[in-house]
């Protein structure tokens, strides 16, 4: 971390705020039943820029993902080893508090999955269980996040309806919606339009590009151009291993590693 | 030319097989009612419905089997009501606080399916033994506790598979937005509400129509039990005192008393059902 002296203008603050890494992820290592799935990975995450990591299927990329909100947790014979710092927390460390570490995360997963419940309690769903029980509030951030993510005006009024009902173009925005809703620091996308149409997909590549902004964004994929769009920064990964990570450019136009060069030509897939 | 006809005529069989298959089911469903109709209907009176066994009963003579209907009632609405509240913490415990796929989780689904495929009477026989041991008589609050022990496997296998229905992580959804547990596990109970009602009903049928659980633990009363350590009449074991009488008034009363038990049935079952389709409209 730097320590920013306080003269700085704003705008310089802001150039030192980019380089700032967010994440950081020392060697770090994860293990399931004995398979060596992430070997060795250290990374660092920029501020407020979208992160892609592509790479074959079955490299990792949803472990490494997962790591980063500790969602592996949950799942037996999994054994994590080394540091993710979050803002230089260690989210592995003893002291660190799960539930609040997973709230500073929003989570796009694969298919939508609305909550059963109406579009206006999915989305107040994250707030409420953080404690916000004023139904002015609510209703303020439900129509705030329902708007960041041009939802609103198709929804507003039917808020009450159930968000099963929505298309599923519909479904992921809101869920985007509901993730931003618990005001995260970091949004995790793991192949998130996957599901999607070629037009929903495009909405949501736009949204993210405009919440970088606001938020650090981490996105898996492995259509190589949707991380030529959407990403600031690529990470390829092969066989849980960090092959290269630079500037997006950098990696699609003038790749180092063969490997690299081999996939992002179409070789390897 | 030949290849597609030889599917057609694979696909023909298929349909036939489960066109039969549909008719066995259906014909003995009617089947059934039919008869129960036929030899039970002569006999039902409003005075089968709303009196107990008066002199005579089981020779022919007046009353009803009130007792054994709020018997039954009582045991089943008892057991159903623990069993449930027993069975959803296991399941949440099982799915949720519990790591997935951890030996002990693991386990414990074997357990619940060998107990699922225990027959009720090693139940009643195990329940009896404790029972007289603790110098317990056979009532009620036996019963309770050899059906309930019967349908707690019930209820955690059928809510299970519903909880297994669930297509994505619902866990991974809302414990990334930062929920604990107990609010991850809210959130799984109301996305399988509407099958929940099903799963409960599935085992109010088990336990109201078991009879080797009740057979020696409940024992058998022509009064209405009062106090959960009286002797209680069950439906089943009246169908079966009755239908083991030589007396052809008695026999035909079995009849009535098995109609009777199957209506129990058939009302609880539509009202699970309107309820379920209410809770989908409304929620999910
Ligand atoms: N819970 C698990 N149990 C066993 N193997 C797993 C588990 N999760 C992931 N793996 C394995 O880890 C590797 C990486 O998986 P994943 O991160 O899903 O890859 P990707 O998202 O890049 O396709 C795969 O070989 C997969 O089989
Ligand atoms: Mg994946």
């Amino acid at each position: 971390m730097y320590a920013i002296p306080s003269i700085e203008t704003e705008k310089t603050q802001s150039i030192i705020h980019q380089v700032n890494p967010h994440i950081q992820i020392k060697d770090l290592n994860v293990y399931v039943e004995d398979q060596h799935i992430l070997k060795n990975i250290n990374l660092e995450i920029p501020n407020n820029c979208i992160t892609s990591i592509i790479g074959p299927s079955g490299c990792g990329k949803t472990t490494l993902l997962k790591t980063l909100n500790r969602l592996l947790d949950d799942s037996t014979e999994v054994k994590v080893t080394g540091s993710v710092l979050v803002n230089g927390e260690d989210i592995y460390g003893p002291d660190a508090e799960v539930t609040h570490i997973r709230k500073k995360m929003g989570l796009l997963s694969q298919k939508p999955f609305p909550l059963p419940m109406s579009i206006f309690d999915n989305i107040a769903y994250g707030p409420k269980i953080h404690g916000n029980r004023d139904k002015k509030s609510l209703q303020a951030i439900v129509e705030r996040q329902l708007k960041n993510v041009g939802l609103w005006e198709e929804v507003k009024d039917r808020l009450d309806s159930s968000a099963s009902k929505l298309s599923i173009g519909q479904q992921q925005r809101l869920c985007l919606a509901r993730g931003l809703a618990v005001e995260p620091e970091i949004i995790l996308g793991d192949e998130s339009t996957s599901a999607l149409d070629p037009i929903s997909t495009q909405v949501i590549e736009n949204l993210l590009i405009q919440l970088k902004q606001d938020y650090t964004i981490v996105l898996v994929t492995h259509i190589l151009r949707q991380a030529r769009r959407v990403s600031d920064y690529i990470l390829f990964l092969y066989n849980g291993e960090v092959v290269e990570f630079g500037r997006s450019e950098d990696i699609l136009l003038n790749p180092q590693n063969e490997i690299t060069q081999q996939y992002v030509k179409g070789f390897i897939s | 030319m030949s290849n597609i006809n030889r599917r057609l005529r694979k696909e023909r069989i298929a349909k036939i097989l489960m066109q039969a298959s549909g008719i066995i089911i259906t014909g003995s469903l009617f089947f059934i009612i039919g008869t129960i109709l036929y030899k039970g209907l002569p006999y039902l009176s409003l005075d089968m419905i709303t009196k107990t066994p008066q002199g005579g009963f089981y020779i022919g003579k007046e009353g009803g089997i009130l007792n054994a209907i709020l018997g039954s009632l009582y045991l089943a609405g008892l057991s159903t009501f623990l069993a449930t509240l027993i069975g959803i913490p296991i399941c949440l415990y099982l799915n949720i606080y519990s790591k997935k796929g951890s030996r002990i989780s693991r386990f414990s689904k074997l357990v619940f399916d060998v107990l699922f495929g225990i027959p009720s009477i090693v139940y009643g026989a195990i329940a009896f033994s404790i029972m007289v041991w603790l110098g317990v008589r056979a009532s009620l609050i036996g019963g309770v506790i050899t059906i309930t022990l019967l349908t707690i496997p019930i209820v955690v296998r059928t809510i299970d598979e519903l909880i297994q229905t669930i297509p994505t992580d619902l866990n991974h959804v809302t414990t990334s937005l930062g929920a604990t547990r107990w609010e991850s596990a809210k959130v799984l109970l109301t996305y399988i509400k509407p099958g929940l009602f099903t799963a409960i009903l599935l085992a109010f049928g088990r336990a109201i129509g078991d009879v080797a659980g009740v057979l020696l633990t409940t024992g058998f009363s022509d009064n209405i039990p009062v106090y959960l350590d009286e002797p209680t009449a069950t439906l089943p074991l009246a169908i079966f005192f009755q239908l083991s009488s030589p007396i052809p008034e008695v026999q035909g009363r079995a009849y009535a008393s098995a109609l009777i038990l199957t209506f129990i049935i058939l009302f609880i079952v539509i009202c699970t059902q309107y309820l379920a389709s209410r809770q989908k409209k409304h929620k999910v």
